[in-house]
Protein backbone atom coordinates (compact mmCIF):
# COMPACT_ATOMS: atom_id res chain seq x y z
CA UNK A 1 0.00 0.00 0.00
CA UNK A 2 1.35 3.45 -0.87
CA UNK A 3 1.99 5.77 2.01
CA UNK A 4 2.07 9.55 1.99
CA UNK A 5 3.52 9.94 5.46
CA UNK A 6 6.38 12.43 5.69
CA UNK A 7 9.14 9.85 5.75
CA UNK A 8 12.15 11.32 7.62
CA UNK A 9 10.57 12.27 10.95
CA UNK A 10 8.20 9.29 11.00
CA UNK A 11 11.13 7.00 10.36
CA UNK A 12 13.19 8.46 13.20
CA UNK A 13 10.26 7.83 15.55
CA UNK A 14 9.85 4.31 14.18
CA UNK A 15 13.48 3.49 14.90
CA UNK A 16 13.13 4.84 18.43
CA UNK A 17 10.09 2.61 18.91
CA UNK A 18 11.78 -0.50 17.48
CA UNK A 19 14.83 0.06 19.69
CA UNK A 20 12.67 0.40 22.82
CA UNK A 21 10.72 -2.72 21.85
CA UNK A 22 13.85 -4.81 21.26
CA UNK A 23 15.39 -3.59 24.53
CA UNK A 24 12.17 -4.56 26.30
CA UNK A 25 12.35 -8.03 24.75
CA UNK A 26 16.04 -8.51 25.59
CA UNK A 27 15.99 -7.05 29.11
CA UNK A 28 12.47 -8.03 30.10
CA UNK A 29 11.84 -4.50 31.37
CA UNK A 30 8.41 -3.11 32.16
CA UNK A 31 6.73 -0.67 29.78
CA UNK A 32 7.30 2.11 32.35
CA UNK A 33 11.04 1.54 32.55
CA UNK A 34 11.31 1.28 28.77
CA UNK A 35 9.35 4.51 28.28
CA UNK A 36 11.64 6.23 30.80
CA UNK A 37 14.81 5.55 28.76
CA UNK A 38 16.29 8.80 27.47
CA UNK A 39 19.38 9.52 25.40
CA UNK A 40 21.67 9.52 28.46
CA UNK A 41 20.39 6.20 29.83
CA UNK A 42 23.32 3.80 30.14
CA UNK A 43 23.23 0.45 28.34
CA UNK A 44 26.32 -1.77 27.94
CA UNK A 45 28.40 -1.37 31.08
CA UNK A 46 25.49 -0.07 33.18
CA UNK A 47 23.23 -3.08 32.84
CA UNK A 48 25.02 -6.19 34.11
CA UNK A 49 22.62 -8.57 32.36
CA UNK A 50 23.64 -7.10 29.01
CA UNK A 51 26.58 -9.46 28.42
CA UNK A 52 28.19 -10.23 25.06
CA UNK A 53 25.62 -12.90 24.13
CA UNK A 54 22.74 -10.56 24.99
CA UNK A 55 24.30 -7.71 23.01
CA UNK A 56 24.77 -10.07 20.07
CA UNK A 57 21.10 -11.06 20.28
CA UNK A 58 20.10 -7.40 20.56
CA UNK A 59 22.07 -6.36 17.47
CA UNK A 60 20.92 -9.37 15.44
CA UNK A 61 17.29 -8.64 16.28
CA UNK A 62 17.75 -4.94 15.38
CA UNK A 63 19.24 -6.00 12.03
CA UNK A 64 16.22 -8.19 11.30
CA UNK A 65 13.60 -5.65 12.37
CA UNK A 66 15.21 -2.61 10.75
CA UNK A 67 16.57 -4.42 7.69
CA UNK A 68 20.11 -3.16 8.21
CA UNK A 69 23.51 -4.86 8.46
CA UNK A 70 25.66 -4.02 11.46
CA UNK A 71 29.35 -4.74 10.80
CA UNK A 72 31.69 -5.95 13.54
CA UNK A 73 33.72 -2.75 13.09
CA UNK A 74 30.64 -0.64 13.93
CA UNK A 75 30.29 -2.23 17.35
CA UNK A 76 32.26 -0.34 19.95
CA UNK A 77 31.87 0.98 23.47
CA UNK A 78 30.61 4.37 22.35
CA UNK A 79 27.87 2.97 20.13
CA UNK A 80 26.59 0.74 22.93
CA UNK A 81 27.19 3.06 25.87
CA UNK A 82 23.88 4.92 25.94
CA UNK A 83 20.38 4.66 24.53
CA UNK A 84 20.97 7.91 22.59
CA UNK A 85 24.25 6.63 21.13
CA UNK A 86 22.71 3.41 19.88
CA UNK A 87 19.67 5.25 18.51
CA UNK A 88 21.86 7.74 16.62
CA UNK A 89 23.88 4.86 15.18
CA UNK A 90 20.74 3.06 13.98
CA UNK A 91 19.31 6.24 12.44
CA UNK A 92 22.55 6.87 10.56
CA UNK A 93 22.60 3.25 9.42
CA UNK A 94 19.06 3.46 8.10
CA UNK A 95 19.81 6.76 6.33
CA UNK A 96 22.81 5.11 4.60
CA UNK A 97 20.80 2.13 3.48
CA UNK B 1 6.44 -35.65 35.89
CA UNK B 2 8.68 -38.54 34.92
CA UNK B 3 12.44 -38.48 34.60
CA UNK B 4 14.49 -41.31 33.17
CA UNK B 5 16.87 -42.48 30.51
CA UNK B 6 16.41 -43.49 26.90
CA UNK B 7 18.82 -45.28 24.53
CA UNK B 8 20.33 -43.34 21.61
CA UNK B 9 21.37 -44.98 18.30
CA UNK B 10 25.04 -44.39 19.18
CA UNK B 11 24.72 -46.55 22.30
CA UNK B 12 24.64 -43.88 25.02
CA UNK B 13 21.75 -43.43 27.45
CA UNK B 14 20.41 -39.91 27.66
CA UNK B 15 18.17 -38.12 30.17
CA UNK B 16 14.53 -37.30 29.55
CA UNK B 17 11.80 -35.52 31.46
CA UNK B 18 8.21 -35.89 30.47
CA UNK B 19 4.58 -36.46 31.33
CA UNK B 20 3.47 -40.00 30.52
CA UNK B 21 0.03 -41.27 31.46
CA UNK B 22 -0.33 -43.55 28.44
CA UNK B 23 -2.47 -40.96 26.65
CA UNK B 24 -2.64 -39.96 23.01
CA UNK B 25 -1.50 -37.71 21.45
CA UNK B 26 2.10 -38.15 22.59
CA UNK B 27 4.36 -35.23 21.77
CA UNK B 28 8.12 -35.35 21.34
CA UNK B 29 9.42 -31.91 22.34
CA UNK B 30 12.68 -30.97 20.61
CA UNK B 31 14.47 -28.29 22.61
CA UNK B 32 16.04 -25.12 21.26
CA UNK B 33 19.77 -25.32 20.56
CA UNK B 34 22.81 -24.03 22.44
CA UNK B 35 22.27 -21.00 24.71
CA UNK B 36 18.67 -20.65 23.55
CA UNK B 37 18.09 -24.18 24.83
CA UNK B 38 19.26 -23.19 28.31
CA UNK B 39 17.33 -19.92 28.31
CA UNK B 40 14.10 -21.62 27.22
CA UNK B 41 14.33 -24.79 29.34
CA UNK B 42 12.07 -23.63 32.18
CA UNK B 43 9.62 -22.13 29.70
CA UNK B 44 9.64 -25.36 27.65
CA UNK B 45 8.86 -27.51 30.69
CA UNK B 46 6.10 -25.08 31.74
CA UNK B 47 4.57 -25.43 28.27
CA UNK B 48 4.69 -29.23 28.71
CA UNK B 49 2.87 -28.89 32.06
CA UNK B 50 0.07 -27.14 30.22
CA UNK B 51 -0.09 -29.91 27.60
CA UNK B 52 -0.26 -32.40 30.48
CA UNK B 53 -3.13 -30.47 32.04
CA UNK B 54 -4.88 -30.57 28.66
CA UNK B 55 -4.55 -34.39 28.59
CA UNK B 56 -1.53 -34.75 26.32
CA UNK B 57 1.66 -36.73 27.06
CA UNK B 58 4.98 -35.13 26.18
CA UNK B 59 8.68 -35.95 26.36
CA UNK B 60 11.73 -33.70 26.41
CA UNK B 61 14.85 -35.78 25.71
CA UNK B 62 18.35 -34.35 26.04
CA UNK B 63 20.19 -33.90 22.79
CA UNK B 64 23.40 -35.97 23.11
CA UNK B 65 26.20 -33.70 24.32
CA UNK B 66 23.81 -31.23 26.03
CA UNK B 67 22.30 -30.78 29.50
CA UNK B 68 22.91 -34.00 31.54
CA UNK B 69 24.61 -35.85 28.68
CA UNK B 70 28.05 -37.33 29.32
CA UNK B 71 29.06 -37.12 25.65
CA UNK B 72 31.35 -34.30 24.45
CA UNK B 73 29.41 -31.62 22.56
CA UNK B 74 32.24 -31.08 20.07
CA UNK B 75 31.65 -34.59 18.69
CA UNK B 76 27.94 -34.01 18.03
CA UNK B 77 26.46 -33.16 14.64
CA UNK B 78 23.03 -32.04 13.47
CA UNK B 79 22.77 -35.36 11.61
CA UNK B 80 23.52 -37.23 14.82
CA UNK B 81 20.91 -35.18 16.72
CA UNK B 82 18.37 -35.89 13.98
CA UNK B 83 19.00 -39.63 14.32
CA UNK B 84 18.78 -39.35 18.12
CA UNK B 85 15.45 -37.49 18.01
CA UNK B 86 14.04 -40.02 15.55
CA UNK B 87 15.09 -42.82 17.93
CA UNK B 88 13.53 -40.95 20.87
CA UNK B 89 10.28 -40.53 18.93
CA UNK B 90 10.18 -44.29 18.34
CA UNK B 91 11.19 -45.12 21.91
CA UNK B 92 8.42 -43.00 23.42
CA UNK B 93 5.83 -43.85 20.76
CA UNK B 94 5.44 -40.18 19.83
CA UNK B 95 2.57 -39.22 17.52
CA UNK B 96 3.57 -35.56 17.05
CA UNK B 97 6.62 -33.31 17.33
CA UNK B 98 6.78 -29.86 18.92
CA UNK B 99 10.14 -28.30 17.98
CA UNK B 100 11.30 -25.04 19.51
CA UNK B 101 13.49 -22.54 17.58
CA UNK B 102 16.59 -24.41 16.29
CA UNK B 103 15.06 -27.69 17.43
CA UNK B 104 13.19 -27.58 14.12
CA UNK B 105 16.54 -28.32 12.42
CA UNK B 106 16.77 -31.76 14.04
CA UNK B 107 13.10 -32.70 14.45
CA UNK B 108 12.08 -36.11 13.06
CA UNK B 109 10.25 -35.49 9.78
CA UNK B 110 8.24 -38.74 9.72
CA UNK B 111 5.70 -37.40 12.25
CA UNK B 112 3.40 -34.35 12.04
CA UNK B 113 5.52 -31.39 13.16
CA UNK B 114 4.67 -28.15 14.95
CA UNK B 115 7.52 -25.61 14.88
CA UNK B 116 7.54 -22.71 17.35
CA UNK B 117 9.49 -19.72 15.96
CA UNK B 118 11.84 -21.94 13.90
CA UNK B 119 15.37 -20.57 13.46
CA UNK B 120 17.88 -21.29 10.72
CA UNK B 121 21.31 -22.62 11.61
CA UNK B 122 22.87 -19.60 9.94
CA UNK B 123 21.05 -17.15 12.22
CA UNK B 124 22.00 -19.10 15.38
CA UNK B 125 25.60 -19.20 14.21
CA UNK B 126 25.57 -15.48 13.35
CA UNK B 127 24.47 -14.51 16.88
CA UNK B 128 27.06 -16.79 18.51
CA UNK B 129 29.88 -15.55 16.26
CA UNK B 130 28.94 -11.95 17.00
CA UNK B 131 28.90 -12.63 20.76
CA UNK B 132 32.39 -14.10 20.47
CA UNK B 133 33.66 -11.05 18.55
CA UNK B 134 32.17 -8.68 21.16
CA UNK B 135 33.59 -10.68 24.08
CA UNK B 136 37.03 -10.73 22.41
CA UNK B 137 36.88 -7.00 21.82
CA UNK B 138 36.08 -6.41 25.50
CA UNK B 139 39.22 -8.39 26.28
CA UNK B 140 41.17 -6.10 23.93
CA UNK B 141 41.46 -8.68 21.16
CA UNK B 142 40.46 -8.11 17.55
CA UNK B 143 38.62 -10.99 15.88
CA UNK B 144 36.37 -11.07 12.85
CA UNK B 145 33.36 -13.27 12.21
CA UNK B 146 34.85 -14.33 8.87
CA UNK B 147 38.12 -15.53 10.42
CA UNK B 148 36.31 -17.31 13.23
CA UNK B 149 34.02 -19.05 10.78
CA UNK B 150 36.91 -20.17 8.63
CA UNK B 151 38.68 -21.61 11.65
CA UNK B 152 35.42 -23.23 12.77
CA UNK B 153 34.99 -25.02 9.47
CA UNK B 154 38.47 -26.54 9.62
CA UNK B 155 39.08 -27.21 13.32
CA UNK B 156 35.87 -26.41 15.21
CA UNK B 157 35.21 -23.45 17.50
CA UNK B 158 34.22 -22.57 21.06
CA UNK B 159 31.34 -20.09 20.76
CA UNK B 160 29.42 -18.58 23.69
CA UNK B 161 30.80 -21.40 25.83
CA UNK B 162 29.72 -24.15 23.43
CA UNK B 163 32.33 -26.32 21.72
CA UNK B 164 31.23 -26.85 18.13
CA UNK B 165 33.06 -29.38 15.97
CA UNK B 166 33.89 -28.57 12.33
CA UNK B 167 31.02 -30.72 11.02
CA UNK B 168 28.53 -28.95 13.31
CA UNK B 169 29.75 -25.53 12.11
CA UNK B 170 29.41 -26.56 8.46
CA UNK B 171 25.95 -28.08 9.03
CA UNK B 172 24.71 -24.98 10.88
CA UNK B 173 25.71 -22.75 7.97
CA UNK B 174 23.41 -24.73 5.68
CA UNK B 175 20.60 -25.92 7.97
CA UNK B 176 17.19 -24.39 7.43
CA UNK B 177 13.83 -25.50 8.83
CA UNK B 178 12.21 -24.36 5.58
CA UNK B 179 11.43 -27.44 3.52
CA UNK B 180 9.17 -29.40 5.89
CA UNK B 181 5.36 -29.62 6.01
CA UNK B 182 5.40 -28.37 9.59
CA UNK B 183 2.70 -26.16 11.06
CA UNK B 184 4.39 -22.99 12.29
CA UNK B 185 3.58 -21.05 15.45
CA UNK B 186 5.13 -17.62 14.92
CA UNK B 187 6.03 -15.30 17.80
CA UNK B 188 3.43 -12.88 16.48
CA UNK B 189 0.75 -15.55 17.09
CA UNK B 190 1.95 -15.92 20.68
CA UNK B 191 2.35 -12.23 21.50
CA UNK B 192 5.09 -10.52 23.50
CA UNK B 193 8.81 -10.79 22.85
CA UNK B 194 10.47 -14.14 22.16
CA UNK B 195 12.02 -15.36 25.42
CA UNK B 196 15.16 -16.56 23.60
CA UNK B 197 16.04 -12.87 23.18
CA UNK B 198 16.20 -12.34 26.93
CA UNK B 199 19.57 -11.71 28.48
CA UNK B 200 18.61 -14.05 31.35
CA UNK B 201 16.56 -17.27 31.29
CA UNK B 202 12.94 -16.26 31.74
CA UNK B 203 9.45 -17.71 31.90
CA UNK B 204 6.19 -16.13 30.80
CA UNK B 205 3.03 -17.98 31.88
CA UNK B 206 0.87 -16.11 29.34
CA UNK B 207 3.10 -17.14 26.44
CA UNK B 208 3.28 -20.76 27.68
CA UNK B 209 -0.55 -20.85 27.89
CA UNK B 210 -0.81 -19.52 24.38
CA UNK B 211 1.71 -21.93 22.81
CA UNK B 212 0.05 -24.91 24.50
CA UNK B 213 -3.35 -23.69 23.30
CA UNK B 214 -2.11 -23.21 19.71
CA UNK B 215 -0.33 -26.58 19.77
CA UNK B 216 -3.49 -28.31 21.06
CA UNK B 217 -5.32 -26.98 18.02
CA UNK B 218 -2.96 -29.01 15.81
CA UNK B 219 -2.84 -32.18 17.90
CA UNK B 220 -6.39 -33.41 17.53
Amino acid sequence: MATNLPAPTEQAEDIDLVLRQVLADVLGLSAERIAALDSDSGLFGDLPELDSMAVAGLLTELEDRLDIIIDDEDVDGEMLETFGGLLAFLQAKRADG
Amino acid sequence: MLTGLWPTPSGSDEYVIGFDAGRAPRVLVVRALFDEGSKLRHFTVETMRRLDAAGVDSFLPDLPGTNESLLPLEQQTLDGWRAAMRAAANHFGATHVLAIRGGALVAPGHLPNIHYAPASGASLLRAMLRAQVIAAREAGEAQSREDLLERGRSEGLRLAGYNLGPDMVAELEQASPGESDAVEIAQGDVGGGGLWLRAEPAHDPVQADRIAELAMGHLR
